[in-house]
C-alpha cells in the first residue's frame, strides 16, 4: 500500500514528463519565429540562426512548465494554506487595528517632522486610514476621494489619472447594473459611452446650452439606446448575447466614423464647450473664476472642479444602483440572473426587467460620455473603441460582479497600473497578461466575491460567492 | 361559485415534432380540493404542467381557469408570466429552481415583485423612500415571515437558499409559490426525496395550505405515501393518456394502474408464491 | 475473512471550511450491498463524492482493491473499475441516449458492448425506446434510469447509486432494486449505495450504516437496522 501523500518523487516524475513535452511543443513552435532571422538590411535577403535565442526559450518554457507542474501538484494543499494565511493575516489586522493606527500615526509624525512638506499627503493618509478602521472600506475610500485633490494639488498629472480612474468607475458601476446585477453579457457598453459624449457635443455647440442641461439630455440618449439594443437580444443567452451585444458597440462606431454630415467622421468634434463653475468660466479675466473667488489664477481649478463633478457624477450612479438593489427592480435583476425560467415562474416579466437593466446602465454610460466631452474638448470615433468596452467588462468581472467596493477597486488598479507602468513599454502587456493569470487562480470570481443580501429578517449575512450565479444573460 | 372547477382541461394535445406527449387528455380540479397526477415516468405529467403553467403551447385543446369571482382564463393562449402575473397559477420545479445565491427571505421578497412594483410607483417612489412605499415592504416582509413561519424556515431566513439542505429547499419553493397568493398551486414532485418524516410534515404543510388559503393544489408524485394520505382525486396518466381517475382507494386497486405503475405489494408477491407452493 | 473490496477509515471532508464528513469508517466486502441512510444534509451523498475524490478527503484514507485512492485525481479512481450514478442523475443532455450509454462503456475493458447495452435495455426497457433521443429530453424517471444504465455500461468492480429511486414510479422502483439484486447475486457486483427510500435499502442490503451529521451512528446488518426502533422511527416511519 502506497503512502497516504502523493509522494515527492512521483510529483516530480509527472512534473518532469509535462515539461519535456512543454518543451518539444516550444522548440516546434519557435524554430522558425525565433530560431531563425531573416535579414535584408546588408544586400540581398538571407537568413540568419539565433540558436541561443531558441535554446533559451525552450529552456525558460521547460522550467517554467516544471516549476508550475509540481506547484499544481499540491494546489489544495497550498490553496488551502495560503487561504489561511490570508484569514489570519486579515484575522490580526482587524483584531490589532487600534494598535497598528498608533504605530502608523508615530510613523506620519516622524515623517512630517523630517519633511514638513508632505504634510498633506501624510495627513490624508493617516485620515485615510482611521477612518477605514472605525467606518470601514467604503467610508475610507470616499474620504480619500473627497480629499484627493487637497492632497495632490500640486500634481496636476496624478489629478488627472484620478479623474480617469473616477470616470472608469462610473462607466464600470454602470456596466455592473448590467453584467453584474442582471447577469446579461454587455460587450458594447463604449457605444453608451460614445452616444453620451455625442450627443452632449453636438447639442451643446449647436444650442449653447450649459453642461448641466445637456447632461440629462445625454443620458436619456444613451437610455433610449439602451432600449434599442435590448428590444433584440431579449432571447438571447450567454455567447450569442455577447457577441451581438460587440455588434452593437461597432455599429454605433462605425456610423459615428461614417455619418460625415452630422458627427465629423474621423475628424471628430471639437472645440466642444469647456466646463464652467455654473456659469462662470475658468478663465484668467476679471470675469473668471479665480477673479470672483479672489484667488489667483491657476489653471488647476478647472482640473479639480471637473474632478468633484465625475466624483459627484460616480456617486449619484453608486447610490442609484444600491437603492435600486433594494426595490423590487433591483432584486429582480438578480433573480434574473439566477435563474430566469423561476423568474418568470413568479408572474415577473422579464422583458421589462432587461429593458430596465439595459437602459439605466446606458444612461450611466451616457453620463460619463458626455462628462469625458467636456473635460477632453475633443472627441472622435477612435475614443469609443471595442478594446474599450472589454476593459470596462474586464473591471466589472475583476471588481467581483455585483459588488460595488470591488468594481471600484478594479477600476483604481486597471487605471493606476496603465499609467504608471507606460515606463515598461515592452513589458506592460507581459506584466498585463501575468496580473490576469494571478487573479484567475487566486480570485476567480472577482476582488470581491461575496455579496451583500438587500433584505434581512435577524441580520445581515453576507453571502459567500459559491452560491451566486454567474449569469448567462 | 364553488361549484365550478378551478382547473379544467378539455381534449388537451402537445406533440414535439412527431412525438406525441399527451394525447386528447381531459380532466377536471375542484376548487378546493387537492388534485393528483400520477403515472410512469415519461407518461406526460411535466408535460402537462408545463402547458398549465405556459412553459409550453399546447398543440390543441384547452386549459381554463376560472376564479373564485367567476373570472374565466384560457391558459393555451398565455404566456407564461402573464399566466402567474395574471391568473396567479404558482408552480414549483422538478430539479429545485431557487434563487441560491440570495436569501430565504429575499427569495420570498422576489415573489411578490408585482404588488411591490405597483405600490413602489414602479420604481419612482420607491426611489426616493415614500412612506407608501416603506409600508408595502413592512407587509411584503411580514408575509414572507408569515410563510417561512409556516414551512419552519424562520430560522434559516437570512442564509442563501443555496445552503440549505435539501428538504428545506423543497419548503422554500412551496413558500415562494405562496407568497403570490396563488388560486392554483402546481407542485412536481413534492416529495423527491424526503425521507418519511419529512414527508409526513409535507403532508401537514399541504393539508393546512388547502383549509386556510384560497388555493387549490394540483400535484405531480410518485410517494404513494403523500398521495393517498391527503389527495381527495388522483388522476393515473400513461403515455399521454388518462387511463383512470377517482378517489385514491379507488386508483389504488384499480388493475390498469397497478399493471401500468404501482406494481402488486412484495408482500402479497410473497403471499401468492406461498399459496401456490402450499 | 477476505480483504474489504473499498475500505475507508476516518475519513474527513469539508466544503471549504465546513465539515460534511467527520471521521467516517465503513467497509464493503466483494459481493456484498451495503446501504448509507440517513436524514437529508447528513453527508451522504458527500461520503459517495469523497470516495470518486471530488472533494478530496483531508483525513483519513480510502483504499479501493489494495490501493490508496485517497488523493488520485477522479479520472483515476474511475478508470480502476468504480462506477457512479451521481446524485442529481448528471446525464449528458445534448448526446442521445444511446451515446450516453456510449460514453458509460468508454472505460469498459473486455466488454462486450452489444451484449452490455442489451442487459441495460431488458432492465430499462423504456431507454430501447428512446435510445435515439436526446438526454435532455427525457423525463426524470427516465433520466434516472439513464444514468444508472450508463454507470453499468462501464463493468464496474464496484457501484455507487446516490438515491436511485429519485423520482421514480413505484413499479420502477421494485424493477430497479429488483435488477440491483439480481446483479449482485449472479454477477457478484459490489454495490454501495445511498437511499432516502430506507425500507427497501435496507431490505435489499446486507449490511447497511446510519448517518447523522457526518458520522455514523449506527451499522448492522439490513435486518438488523430495519428491527431498530431508533431506525424505525426516525427513517421508516412506525414501519411502513
Amino acid at each position: 500500500m502506497s503512502a497516504a501523500r502523493p509522494a515527492f518523487s512521483s510529483a516530480l516524475a509527472h512534473a518532469l514528463k509535462d515539461a519535456l513535452i512543454a518543451g518539444i511543443v516550444a522548440f516546434g513552435l519557435f524554430i522558425l519565429l525565433l530560431g531563425f532571422l531573416t535579414d535584408d538590411q546588408r544586400g540581398p535577403l538571407r537568413l540568419l540562426s539565433r540558436p541561443v535565442l531558441l535554446a533559451s526559450a525552450v529552456g525558460i518554457v521547460f522550467a517554467g512548465r516544471f516549476i508550475v507542474s509540481v506547484i499544481y501538484h499540491y494546489a489544495a494543499a497550498l490553496r488551502y494554506w495560503l487561504a489561511l494565511i490570508w484569514s489570519m493575516v486579515c484575522g490580526a489586522a482587524i483584531k490589532f487595528k487600534w494598535p497598528l493606527l498608533a504605530i502608523m500615526l508615530i510613523f506620519a509624525v516622524i515623517r512630517i517632522y523630517y519633511a514638513p512638506q508632505t504634510w498633506p499627503l501624510t495627513a490624508v493618509a493617516v485620515a485615510t486610514v482611521f477612518i477605514a478602521v472605525r467606518f470601514g472600506l467604503s467610508a475610507a475610500f470616499l474620504m480619500l476621494a473627497v480629499l484627493f485633490p487637497v492632497a495632490f494639488y500640486d500634481n496636476p498629472y496624478f489629478l488627472g489619472i484620478a479623474i480617469i480612474a473616477l470616470t472608469y468607475i462610473m462607466l464600470g458601476w454602470g456596466l455592473n447594473i448590467v453584467v453584474g446585477l442582471a447577469g446579461l453579457l454587455d460587450l458594447g457598453y463604449v457605444a453608451f459611452y460614445a452616444v453620451g459624449a455625442y450627443s452632449y457635443a453636438i447639442i451643446a455647440q449647436t444650442y449653447g446650452w450649459s453642461f448641466w442641461v445637456c447632461l440629462p439630455l445625454a443620458g436619456l440618449f444613451a437610455a433610449f439606446f439602451g432600449i434599442l439594443l435590448g428590444f433584440p437580444v431579449l432571447r438571447l443567452r450567454g455567447d450569442y448575447l455577447a457577441i451581438v451585444t460587440l455588434a452593437f458597440g461597432e455599429i454605433v462606431r462605425i456610423v459615428l466614423l461614417n455619418w460625415v454630415t452630422f458627427t465629423n467622421g474621423p475628424n471628430g468634434i471639437g472645440s466642444i464647450p469647456r466646463a464652467s463653475f455654473f456659469g462662470i468660466p475658468f478663465t484668467a479675466g476679471d470675469d473668471g473664476f479665480a477673479a470672483r473667488f479672489g484667488l489667483e489664477f491657476d489653471p488647476t481649478h478647472r482640473t479639480v472642479f471637473l474632478f468633484y463633478v465625475i466624483l459627484a457624477l460616480a456617486l449619484l450612479t453608486n447610490w442609484v444602483t444600491i437603492r435600486l438593489r433594494k426595490l423590487p427592480v433591483g432584486r429582480a435583476w438578480e433573480a434574473l440572473r439566477e435563474d430566469e425560467i423561476a423568474v418568470r415562474s413568479l408572474g415577473i416579466n422579464p422583458t421589462n426587467t432587461k429593458l430596465t437593466a439595459f437602459a439605466i446602465g446606458a444612461m450611466f454610460g451616457g453620463f460619463a460620455g458626455a462628462f469625458f466631452a467636456t473635460r477632453q474638448g475633443f472627441i472622435s470615433p477612435d475614443s469609443f473603441t471595442f478594446p474599450e468596452s472589454a476593459l470596462i467588462l474586464a473591471i466589472v468581472v475583476l471588481g467581483g460582479m455585483g459588488s460595488q467596493l470591488g468594481v471600484a477597486i478594479a477600476a483604481i488598479v486597471v487605471t493606476a497600473s496603465f499609467e504608471l507602468f507606460r515606463e515598461f513599454e515592452q513589458f506592460r502587456l507581459v506584466i498585463f497578461g501575468f496580473g490576469m493569470v494571478v487573479i484567475m487562480v487566486w480570485r476567480p470570481r472577482g476582488l470581491v466575491s461575496t455579496r451583500d443580501p438587500t433584505a434581512y429578517l435577524k441580520e445581515r449575512k453576507t453571502i459567500s460567492v459559491e452560491h451566486v450565479a454567474e449569469g448567462r444573460g | 361559485m364553488s361549484g365550478t372547477p378551478i382547473l379544467s382541461l378539455n381534449a388537451l394535445t402537445m406533440r414535439f415534432g412527431g412525438l406525441l406527449a399527451i394525447d386528447d387528455l381531459s380532466f377536471e380540479a375542484k376548487r378546493g380540493d387537492i388534485t393528483a397526477l400520477i403515472g410512469p415516468n415519461g407518461a406526460g405529467k411535466t408535460t402537462v404542467f408545463n402547458c398549465i403553467t405556459g412553459f409550453y403551447r399546447p398543440t390543441s385543446g384547452s386549459i381554463r381557469v376560472t376564479r373564485d369571482d367567476g373570472k374565466v382564463f384560457a391558459l393555451e393562449k398565455l404566456p407564461d408570466f402573464k399566466i402567474a402575473q395574471r391568473v396567479h397559477v404558482a408552480r414549483t420545479f422538478q430539479n429545485i429552481r431557487l434563487f441560491a445565491g440570495m436569501t430565504a427571505l429575499e427569495n420570498l421578497l422576489v415573489a411578490q415583485h408585482n404588488t411591490l412594483m405597483r405600490k413602489s410607483g414602479y420604481t419612482v417612489f420607491g426611489l426616493f423612500g415614500t412612506p407608501g412605499y416603506r409600508s408595502a415592504e413592512r407587509e411584503a416582509i411580514e408575509l414572507a415571515r408569515h410563510w417561512l413561519a409556516k414551512t419552519q424556515l424562520i430560522e434559516r431566513a437570512d442564509d442563501p437558499a443555496g445552503s440549505l439542505p435539501y428538504g428545506a429547499q423543497r419548503r422554500l419553493e412551496i413558500a415562494r409559490a405562496m407568497c403570490t397568493n396563488p388560486v392554483l398551486l402546481c407542485l412536481d414532485e413534492p416529495a423527491a426525496g424526503l425521507n418519511p418524516r419529512e414527508s409526513d410534515e409535507l403532508n401537514t404543510l399541504l393539508r393546512s395550505i388547502k383549509n386556510e388559503t384560497p388555493a387549490s393544489i394540483l400535484l405531480i408524485e410518485h410517494d404513494m405515501n403523500v398521495v393517498m394520505e391527503i389527495s381527495d382525486r388522483v388522476i393515473v396518466l400513461d403515455h399521454g393518456k388518462k387511463i383512470s381517475e377517482g378517489t385514491p382507494a379507488f386508483v389504488r386497486n384499480d388493475q390498469k394502474v397497478i399493471a401500468a405503475y404501482l406494481g402488486v405489494e412484495e408482500d402479497a408477491v410473497d403471499q401468492a408464491e406461498a399459496e401456490v407452493r402450499a | 475473512m477476505s480483504e474489504p473490496l473499498l475500505s475507508i477509515k476516518g475519513v474527513s471532508a469539508y466544503y471549504g471550511s465546513i465539515a460534511a464528513l467527520k471521521g467516517i469508517d465503513v467497509e464493503v466486502m466483494p459481493g456484498e450491498i451495503v446501504t448509507i441512510i440517513g436524514a437529508n444534509g447528513a453527508g451522504k451523498s458527500t461520503l459517495m463524492m469523497t470516495i470518486c475524490g471530488n472533494p478530496q478527503a483531508r483525513k483519513g484514507s480510502i483504499v479501493f482493491e489494495g490501493r490508496d485512492i485517497t488523493h488520485l485525481p477522479t479520472y483515476q479512481i474511475m478508470r480502476m473499475k468504480i462506477a457512479q450514478s451521481p446524485e442529481g442523475r448528471r446525464i449528458f443532455p445534448r448526446m442521445t441516449v444511446f451515446e450516453n450509454l456510449q460514453m458509460g462503456a468508454a472505460t469498459a475493458e473486455g466488454g462486450d458492448f452489444k451484449s452490455d447495452l442489451a442487459r441495460v435495455y431488458s432492465l430499462f426497457p423504456i431507454l430501447e425506446q428512446r435510445s435515439s433521443q436526446r438526454g435532455g429530453t427525457l423525463s426524470g424517471g427516465e433520466q434516472q434510469m439513464l444514468s444508472i444504465g450508463r454507470a453499468l455500461m462501464s463493468r464496474p468492480r464496484l457501484l455507487l447509486l446516490d438515491e436511485p429511486s429519485l423520482g421514480l414510479a413505484p413499479l420502477i422502483v421494485r424493477q430497479i432494486f429488483t435488477a440491483i439484486r439480481e446483479l449482485n447475486q449472479q454477477e457478484k457486483l459490489t454495490i454501495f449505495l445511498v437511499e432516502q427510500n430506507a425500507f427497501h435499502a435496507l431490505k435489499l442490503a446486507h449490511r447497511g450504516y446510519v448517518m447523522v451529521n457526518g458520522k455514523i451512528a449506527m451499522a448492522g446488518t439490513g435486518k438488523e437496522l430495519l428491527e431498530k426502533p431508533e431506525v424505525r422511527s426516525a427513517y421508516l416511519e412506525g414501519g411502513r
